[in-house]
Order: C-alpha cells, then structure tokens, then sequence
C-alpha cells in the first residue's frame, strides 16, 4: 500500500463536547434508614463501599487532631479483633481500606474483589460499629504522628500551606486552624473513643457504593449494617455553628527559613464554595490563570521565566466556605521577581479581555479534563459526592458544562475586576526574600 | 483477561492495540528505550531533561501542549533509570490529533535554544525543589552510588549534579535525539474507546512514513558482585534519624523477580506484614518501616528504609531488621502468609486494570521487558512462588555482605 505523507503542519480536524453523560448514583435505603448510592459501572469484579460521616470531620469539633486521630485509629483494634488480627484478614482477603478525616467530614472505605465480600464485609462492619482505641495502640499513634508533625514542619510547602488557611479563615475558625505541638497533650483515648460514639452512627451516615455490583450486596449489607444496634445515644459534643471567617487584616505576611533553597509562596483570598453563582465562572478564570500546564502563570512563570519546576492556582470549596490560591516554590534569589509577575498575571486579567482563542482552548480543555473525571465507577462516585455534600444535584454538572461553552471575555473580566483585586490578596512567603 | 492487537510497521516502530468501549477517552502511550542509565557518565540528568524538551516544539508544531489542550486533551511524562515514557488521553473522537502530534516530535525536535535555555532552569528548580529542598531529599543521590561502583544506576534520573544539567547544549540534545529517538527504539500503545482499522490506518500515516533508523545498542558494565557490607554515615538538618538498606537483586526480567516482590510484600504490605508489626509495634523501634524494590531492567535495588524513633541507635536498628531478614533466610514461612500476600497481589494487579492510561502504560512496559501478553501471566506468575523459592532467593539476596547501608542521621532530634 502506498501511504502518502501526510499535512503535518495543519492540525487534523477535532470536536467539541456537546453535552455529557454521567452514570448517576442510584439512591435506596437500608431498613434503618441508612441512605445507601450505588453506581454499577466497571467490568472488573470488585468494588469500593464508602460510608461518610458528616459529623466526622475536624470542623465538627475544637479539637481537629481528635477528628483525624479517631479515624487513623479505627484500625487499631475492635471489639472482637486486635489490630494485628483485623490487618491480617484484611490483608489475607486482598482487600484495601482507607480511612480518612476532612475538614467537612471522614470516611470509612473498603475496597474488596466481589468474590471476598462475605469474609471481607464483617471487617467493616468491625471498623463502623466497634472501634476500641487501646491505650497500648493510642500511645504509639500520638508518638508516630508526633514525628510526622515534625517532619512535616520541615517543609517550607507544608508550612505554607497551613500558614496560609490559618491567615484566610483566622485562628477561631476550624477551617484556619494551625495545628502546634503542645494540642498532643491534652488528648487521651477517651477522647478519640467519645467522638467516635458521637459521630459514627446509623443515623449519621450515608453509603457510596461503585464498582461492578454483586447481587447478594444488598442482604449482606442489611445483615452487617440494617440493624437498629448502631443508632448510637452517645452525648453529641459536636460543634453546631461554624463561626464566621476572619481573614488577617494584614496583607503581606512572611515566614523566615534560613536554610531555604526555594521560599514556598502563597497568595490568595477568602471567596465561596461551588453552591455560589460565581463559582463556575470563576472555575474558568482560575483555568486561565493558573489551572493548567498552559496557564498563564505557568507559560510565564515556568516556561518563559524558568523561576518554578510548577506553580498553579486553585479554588478550594468546602462545605461552610470556599478560597482562592496560587502557590509555587521558586528560587529564594528570584522570589521578588516571581511575585511581580504573579500580580502581573492578576492585573493582565483585570485589564485585558481573554483573547477568544485562548477562552476557546482552555474550553476544550476544561471539558476534556471533566470527561476524564467522569470516567470509570470511582471516578463516578467522586461525582456524586461532588453534588450530593453539598446539597446540589446532578443538574450542576449540566450547568457547569454550559458555563465553560458559553462564558465570554466579558464576564469573565468582570469576574476578574471583582474577585481578583491586588488589594484583597493574601501574600505570604515561607523561606528566604 | 486483556486483549489486544499487536503488530511491527515497516520502520521498526511496535504498535499494540487494547479496546475498551465502556470509556469515552483514548489514550496513546509511547515508550522510549532510553533512560538515564545511557547517559555520558560526564553528562548525567540529560534523559530527564530531554525529556522536558519534548514539550518545546517540534519540527512542524511550534507548541505540543497547545494544539492538545484544545482537543480537550492531557499530557504527561517521565523518565526512569531504564525508559522514557510520555502519555497523553483525550476524548476519543479526537484521537487523530494526538497522532498528529506525538508522530511530529517522533520525526524531529525544533531544537530551539531558548527552550533548551528555560527547561535547563527549570530543571534546575526540580533539582533544588525535589533534592535539595526536602527533607531526605539526597537520599538517592548518596545511596545510589553507595550500592553501585561501576553500573549507571549509580546515578539519579536528575543527575548525579547541578552543573552537568547547567553545561548541557544543543548539540548535545541534536545527537541524544538523532541516537535514541527513533521509530524501532519506542513502544506505541493507543488504547480506550477505538477502532483497529482506524487506529492502523492512523499509525500508517502519521508513524509510517517517518524513516527507519538503527536501533542503538546498549552496552552497559555489569555491577560486579558486592561482597563487603558498605555503610555511609551523614547529618542533616531533618526531624529524625533514618536508615536506608541496599541489596542487589536480580532484573525485572528475571524469573526469580515475582520471588522477591513477594519478600517485599512479605515484609512490608499493609499493617499485617512482618516489619511493621515487629518493628513498629511489638519492638517499637521505628515509627515507620517500609521494604520495596525498585523493579530494574539491568540487576536492580531492594531497599528496606525506615525512621528510627528516639533512643534507638543505628546499630540497634539495623540489627533489628537483620534479625527479621534471618527469619526468612532460615524458616520455611507457612501456606497461610504466603496465600495472604499472593491474594493481595491479585487484587493490587485488578484494581490496576481499573483505568485505561494504565493499562495502556503496563502494555508498553511488559513489551519493553519481553512480551506484552505476560500482562497477562503475571498473576499466575505470583501464584507459582513457594516458600522454598522465598527462603531460597532471601538466603541469596539479603546478606550483610551484599548490602550498603545509609545512617541519616538528624542534627536537631525533638
């Protein structure tokens, strides 16, 4: 066959998205009234079931380490299992668990092969219902944490980051809160034990479930988790009202690290979570800026300059409050020089309209990224969970696709005039100036 | 099970085919066969930042990454000891332009000196941010050349300094490409929501007509055998002592390879394994513990590395681990542990065909070491191992005569 050289220079032809197509979750309930979501999609045989606990995470209480601790230590011995035995059968089944702490809320995840459930799922059921928190197994915890804490506050990226939130939200707010080493004091196993019996109950928790579903789930879990047994009366110390943020009045904020080869920097500003009209409008502005590897920040910063290995901007929603941030290490000797381009980029966004080109590539590619996002069961589940925290339903997905076809430069300098003012930026550097 | 096509074009160019209707993305994946292990001992960290400069233009594209995000797609890439791997996915009707795109650097650079200018720098940063700037960040720049004398793994993909990136120039990148990046050197995997008949007619357009070149010969030292325990000893400014623990092991492509992940896993997958719960919670003399290997395609590296807690001497610790090493040197370990970390290998291997990119990435890699159908043997492959086998290749490999080991101790213990 005679192949004959192709145009190499002019890029084949390509389409956009129109609309996308998300395997929605499938609401039951078991006959406790645990709300339960499945999304069966996959073709291998195995699955992920999580529960979340709303009242689970750092921002439910003062303390965050108690949050945090009361999930790292679930596996740390049950009712009828030690630690060791538990990891051993979750070992032994293949089986992987993940337990995690947010600020909004935490979460208890099994991932299992479907032919396992029957031995795998009583392991669960253990962790859900009958955590025990040892005093032997606490004591080693606190110390390990301990080192991690420390090793962590080595980090000029690490203290920014904490630095930073603890400057956005203000020391009273849960969200801004600065974790230091005398708050490992004051902890016992009694805490961990009494928050658990608050927040790990029948009545305060839903199930996500994803994966190639097996058709005896549902009497297994009616048989480990349908019972009235786990609507637990434990007194509920959990904090009801999220006081209100208090950004730093002081703008400009350093940390000195003598030692420091890179300064981490950090700038940004207090703003809302997706439940907010301007939040998919503003998704696209951050795009522009700082979203992706063609990014303003980037081109200019990494490729043009060579100041960075990286350096990008995000919008952080949580359930009570959102923010804004840039954040990149670079040089301590060109630091100066990478924030007078980083507010450049700002102003540049305040001033100029984004040429229609460069809207309609970071479009595409928002897009293309979404459809990635969507794809295979967890990532589905991801989605759902994305809505349904939040209270918002599936119809956000079809609104933040219309916002990212149809936004025009126009507003999306209005946007950038009202949220992205020098003058409302928190700057800090962790390093050396 | 994964299936798919297989087949070599006239440039020498190896083209594998995996479809996979559930997914609205494609991917494409292609492998170079070079690494920093073919790197001038005197130009070390050139792999790596060739690789940066892939994304500087190429011969008839002035910028990869634009053209790419605009069909919706995204990109990524690294560099190994051993290989050279770039990727990107897109929605799959878009498929042609990644064609376009990956075949256009295949064919020729742009060569330009104000990317070779930048991607030096950045580099440069990558060096500082990832090595320098961390804590334990010249952890592999110490050990690597502890455990190897002659062997290029006893340098990083980095580089084994800062100046030799600095020094790098364009003719030095104009021979590195013209030398390994050539159609019978690279691996192209296109996998996700396609057709054969469509993906073959594209790689016949956009790769087949790029010209044939030789295949470059390798031709590398073998590491003599170690036969004296090596032992470093360095302070930093860190937050607690660590230890690091070498042994040379057999290559990825050994039959005795599946034999020693499984010691690994032995020692130190998930809560139940045997360090952690020696180590870490009966003995407590680490806070954390971990036993891995690095999966080399040349005679590799089995590392055990952990943080010591406090009042805990090196001695002490590698001592302890020693003791646990001997346990599987001299007792057959029992059916029921072995089960338990076959099992886990088997799930590990299936939640990992869980998304396209990756299966797509293994494909090219299990060509590269041999075969790209062992992806589907390796299951059975884990599943052949005997507790003979562990003692056997435990007695082998994990000997204080065959280990380097890193004291990295802190300056300022809390």
């Amino acid at each position: 066959m005679q192949i004959t050289a192709p145009d190499r220079i002019h890029a084949p032809s390509f389409g956009t998205l129109d609309k996308v197509e998300i395997t929605e979750a499938k609401g039951t309930a078991l006959s406790n009234k645990i709300p339960v979501f499945q999304i069966d999609a996959g073709s291998q045989d195995l699955v992920k079931i999580e529960f979340v606990f709303p009242q689970g995470g750092a921002a439910s209480q003062p303390r965050p380490l108690v949050s945090v601790g009361t999930s790292d230590m679930l596996e740390e011995g049950t009712m009828h299992f030690t630690s060791s035995e538990l990891a051993e059968q979750i070992d032994y089944y293949g089986a992987f668990t993940q337990m995690e702490a947010t600020l909004d809320f935490s979460s208890v995840c099994l991932y299992s092969l479907n032919k396992h459930l029957p031995a795998t799922l009583p392991l669960l059921e253990e962790l859900v219902k009958n955590a025990r928190f040892p005093e032997e197994e606490f004591k080693t915890y606190i110390q390990n944490k301990k080192e991690k804490f420390f090793s962590d506050e080595a980090k000029v990226a690490n203290v920014a980051r904490k630095k930073f939130t603890q400057l956005i939200f203000g020391d009273a707010h849960p969200y801004g809160h600065y974790l230091v080493e005398n708050e490992f004091a004051g902890l016992n196993r009694d805490t961990f034990a009494d928050f658990f019996g608050a927040a790990y109950s029948a009545d305060k928790c839903h199930i996500v479930v994803s994966g190639k579903i097996d058709p005896r789930l549902g009497d297994l879990f009616e048989k480990h988790f349908g019972g009235e047994d786990w609507k637990r009366s434990a007194k509920n110390n959990i904090l009801s009202q999220i006081p209100a943020a208090q950004t730093h009045s002081q703008k400009k904020h350093f940390v000195e690290r003598k030692d420091a080869v890179q300064s981490a920097l950090r700038i940004g500003r207090l703003l809302f979570n997706k439940t907010h009209p301007d939040y998919l409008g503003m998704q696209v502005l951050n795009t522009v800026l700082g979203g992706y590897f063609g990014s303003r920040l980037m081109s200019n910063i990494r490729e043009d300059k060579g100041y960075t290995y990286g350096i990008g901007s995000g919008m952080v929603s949580l359930k009570s409050a959102g923010y804004f941030f840039i954040s990149t290490e670079v040089g301590v000797d060109v630091c100066s020089n990478a924030l007078k381009e980083i507010y450049f980029e700002l102003q540049r966004l305040r001033e100029e309209l984004i040429p229609k080109e460069e809207l309609s590539l970071v479009s595409n590619y928002m897009l293309g990224t979404f459809l990635r996002s969507a794809d295979g069961p967890f990532a589905l589940a991801d989605k759902f969970k994305g809505v349904y925290d939040y209270k918002l339903d599936y119809t956000y997905y079809q609104n933040y696709v219309k916002t990212i076809k149809n936004i025009t430069p126009e507003e999306l300098l209005a946007l950038a005039n009202k949220y992205f003012r020098q003058e409302d930026m928190i700057e800090l550097v962790v390093g050396k100036m | 099970m994964i299936k798919f096509n297989r087949y070599t074009l006239g440039n020498g160019l190896r083209v594998i085919v995996h479809t996979d209707k559930s997914t609205p993305l494609a991917c494409i994946n292609i492998l170079y066969d070079v690494g920093a292990r073919d790197e001038d001992p005197e130009r070390t960290g050139f792999a790596h930042l060739f690789e940066h400069l892939m994304f500087g233009g190429s011969i008839n594209i002035p910028s990869y990454d634009e053209p790419l995000q605009r069909a919706g797609g995204e990109n990524n890439a690294f560099t190994t000891n051993d290989l050279t791997n770039y990727y990107l996915t897109l929605p799959a009707a878009n498929l042609e332009t990644g064609f376009w795109l990956e075949s256009d650097r295949m064919l020729s650079l742009a060569f330009s000196e104000k990317s070779l200018e930048v991607q030096r720098s950045v580099v440069i940063e990558e060096f500082k941010q990832r090595y320098l700037n961390q804590p334990y960040g010249d952890v592999w720049l110490l050990l690597r050349p502890l455990a190897y004398k002659v062997h290029p793994y006893l340098w990083c993909t980095i580089g084994k300094e800062i100046r030799h990136i600095e020094e790098a120039v364009i003719e030095d990148v104009k021979a590195f490409f013209k030398k390994h990046y050539t159609p019978s050197n690279a691996i192209l995997v296109v996998a996700g929501n396609v057709n054969q008949e469509q993906v073959k007619e594209y790689a016949d357009k956009w790769f087949g007509t790029i010209p044939a070149q030789p295949r470059p010969l390798r031709n590398l030292k073998a590491e003599p055998e170690q036969k004296e325990y090596r032992n470093m000893h360095v302070t930093r400014e860190v937050p607690s002592d660590a230890i690091y623990m070498a042994f040379h092991m057999c290559s990825r492509r050994d039959p005795e390879y599946h034999t020693m992940d499984l010691i690994s896993d032995l020692l130190s997958r998930g809560n139940s394994a045997r360090l952690y719960n020696e180590l870490v919670k009966n003995k407590k003399m680490f806070s954390e513990i971990s036993a891995y290997l690095m999966g080399d395609l040349d005679k590799g590296m089995f590392v055990i590395s952990g943080k010591l807690l406090d009042g805990i001497s090196f001695k002490e610790a590698e001592l302890a681990v020693f003791a646990e090493l001997d346990k599987l040197k001299q007792e057959l370990i029992s059916d029921k542990e072995l089960q338990k970390v076959k099992n886990k290998m088997e799930s590990t291997i299936l939640f990992g065909e869980m998304s396209v990119p990756d299966i797509a990435m293994n494909l090219a890699f299990f060509e590269l070491y041999e075969d790209a159908d062992d992806i589907n043997k390796e299951v059975g492959k884990y599943m052949a191992v005997t507790p003979e086998k562990i003692r056997t290749q435990a007695k082998l490999n994990l000997k204080r005569e065959n280990c380097s080991s890193l004291f990295y101790e802190s300056q300022n213990k809390n």
